[in-house]
């Protein structure tokens, strides 16, 4: 029992993290029609541009509205100069480009940052105890995090005239454009939105774990599983997915080896494309 | 027979661009002429190659192969293995957006990769499978490169048979307008399950011949980078829906890709450990860039072909006129 509630802990932590992923890569499906392959490595951007101004001295939590901004701008660079060009094509270009994209994110991380594992703080962090159960106070932070983070997106999808036009262009592109809804600069905050989600999400699994020019690209499988899970293209669906996919990894390893918690996101998502490919919250299949 | 250094170097570089050129056949198939997304080809390649591996291999006592049976016998279950996987996975995915097919097919590539990794008692983990047996006494480089050659060419004139076929001009029909192909009475999820499968099966032999070439494999020859982006970069480059144009595209990137291995050799020695990152973000900006100026590929896709009449009577051409009328 003390271990199962142990890895509930460890899973909402996860759960969080994927939230956040996988809400970016809902987005940008509802809104560009695409998998976005490179969100991972937009994330390992993200966790890296913040490490970078963490070794200029600041805190963590300093650095992530910076490096939120630095991935933003750069999220928006990648999509101005290669994927508006693409667009015109079929979506299905965009999604050869973005695998390119993030290999190519990857590689540009590891030279600048060195293949090698790092950490935003050295030290280790005395844990609060409940009882048998263990929960450091980064855990507190990455779940409060993305409470607030997913607020934010809540009250900004809801409440402000670009929320609204986004949510209108990801239901009906044609019906949006023709209440003259300006697409260009929906497709630009949805980048950023994404971006500065990725970027928590990239800083949020620094601080539980390392970071890693590949921590991005193994954690892609389980945001798309949670993304499917929730329903594409609805980013309110991607909480409920993240939370159940990041809870069932965890949970798993009370009955298998640690290293196929990915096999466990992956055969939810399978078993989900059978029996309710739209997702939980009928999404766009 | 005795070798000079750079004859010996030209050899392995065309026996390898031959094996790209393979796998560069079957994504055509699927995307080039049916539009499937399928980015775990380094899955189907993995699960060829050790299959053939576990068959053929000499018996150990680290892992549940060797059985020492002949090559044949190898390839051929690489191609079994290959095929059921890609009947799985098409399965739960055909009748959805190509973009779940990417998903699928990239997590089942991970998986494989983890299981590779993991499961000593059947792959041997990370020591990988040595001793696996040239096919057919194949034995020197050379007469490797040209039963590579042979394989190629086999599998490229009965590609261009498919493209020309009916069924091939339905997959292209599927690529254009499913709606359409569909409001003609065809079953798409059916054709599109063909694709997968002989496209997939391959993969898987190309899978099986990489592992008989170089004699052992590891479970690190199975990132997604080495096959499946290598082989995505080929049929762009070379053609995407142009069977010439995939093993053009196959060579001549490999040679970019085998030349860049030479040129980071020059690189300062700090450097060297980063080689292989400049390598991939080279041909990642490569890709990005063909995609932005040539998207139709060295050689484009020849819209016309595999048409058995052509309605629109040339200048010049006597029409035939049918006797009696």
């Amino acid at each position: 029992m003390i271990d199962f509630l142990q890895l509930l802990v460890y899973g909402v932590v996860l759960g969080s993290i994927l939230t956040l992923g996988a809400i970016g890569v809902s987005l940008i499906f509802g809104i560009l029609r695409f998998a976005h392959f490179a969100h991972g490595d937009i994330m390992t951007l993200g966790a890296f541009s913040a490490l970078a101004v963490v070794s200029l001295g600041l805190p963590v939590l300093v650095a992530l509205p910076i490096a939120m901004a630095i991935t933003a701008v750069i999220a928006v660079v990648i999509d101005q100069t290669i994927y508006r060009r693409l667009r015109r094509t079929a979506p299905v270009i965009l999604l050869i480009s973005s695998f390119g994209m993030a290999l190519g994110l990857r590689s540009l991380i590891q030279l600048i940052f060195g293949p090698n594992n790092q950490v935003f703080a050295k030290g280790i962090q005395m844990p609060y105890r409940w009882g048998d159960i263990v929960v450091k106070p980064d855990h507190l932070l990455i779940v409060g995090g993305a409470i607030v983070l997913v607020l934010v997106v809540h009250m900004f999808l809801s409440h402000t005239k670009m929320g609204k036009a986004m949510r209108a262009m990801s239901d009906n592109v044609d019906l949006a454009a023709a209440c003259g809804i300006p697409a260009e600069r929906v497709v630009m905050w949805t980048w950023i939105l994404a971006g500065c989600l990725a970027t928590a999400a990239g800083v949020f699994l620094g601080m539980d774990a390392q970071l890693h020019p590949v921590m991005g690209w193994n954690i892609l499988l389980p945001v798309f599983a949670a993304t499917i899970l929730g329903g594409i293209g609805k980013p309110y669906g991607a909480i409920a997915g993240g939370m159940v996919i990041g809870i069932a990894m965890e949970l798993s390893t009370m009955v298998m080896p640690p290293v196929y918690k990915p096999a466990v996101a992956f055969a939810i998502m399978v078993a989900m494309l059978i029996w309710r490919p739209q997702g939980i919250f009928k999404g766009q299949a | 027979m005795e070798l000079s250094g750079l004859l010996f170097y030209g050899i392995s570089l065309l026996t390898l661009a031959g094996i790209y050129g393979i796998l560069s056949l079957g994504l055509n198939l699927q995307w080039g002429f049916t539009g499937q997304f399928n980015i775990g080809i380094a899955g189907f390649f993995a699960i060829g190659a050790y299959s053939t591996a576990i068959l053929t291999a000499a018996p150990s006592n680290s892992f549940v192969g060797g059985f020492d049976l002949p090559t044949p016998v190898g390839l051929l279950v690489a191609v079994i293995m290959s095929g059921l996987l890609s009947v799985v996975i098409g399965w739960v995915t055909m009748r959805l957006r190509t973009d779940y097919l990417a998903i699928a097919t990239i997590g089942i590539a991970e998986i494989i990769r983890l299981l590779l990794k993991n499961e000593d008692w059947l792959t041997n983990g990370v020591r990988g499978i040595p001793a696996i047996p040239k096919p057919l006494g194949l034995d020197s480089p050379l007469a490797f490169l040209i039963g590579i050659i042979v394989v190629l060419v086999v599998v490229y004139l009965l590609m261009e048979a498919a493209r020309k076929s009916p069924w091939g001009r339905v997959l292209r029909a599927i690529r254009e307008n499913e709606n359409g192909v569909m409001a003609a009475g065809k079953n798409i999820q059916r054709f599109r399950l063909e694709a997968f499968v002989v496209g997939s099966t391959v993969m898987g032999l190309a899978g099986g011949l990489y592992a008989h070439y170089f004699g052992f494999i590891s479970p690190e020859a199975f990132e997604p980078l080495f096959a499946t982006f290598l082989v995505w970069v080929m049929l762009i480059a070379g053609g995407s829906g142009n069977n010439k144009g995939a093993i053009l595209g196959a060579v001549l990137i490999w040679f970019v890709w085998s030349g860049s291995e030479l040129a980071t050799g020059y690189l300062p020695a700090e450097w060297q450990a980063q080689a292989g990152a400049v390598r991939v973000l080279l041909v990642a900006i490569l890709l990005q860039v063909i995609l932005l100026t040539r998207p139709q590929g060295l050689l484009p896709e020849d819209m016309g072909a595999g048409r058995t009449s052509d309605p629109t009577p040339k200048e010049g051409r006597p029409r035939k006129v049918p006797a009696g009328e």
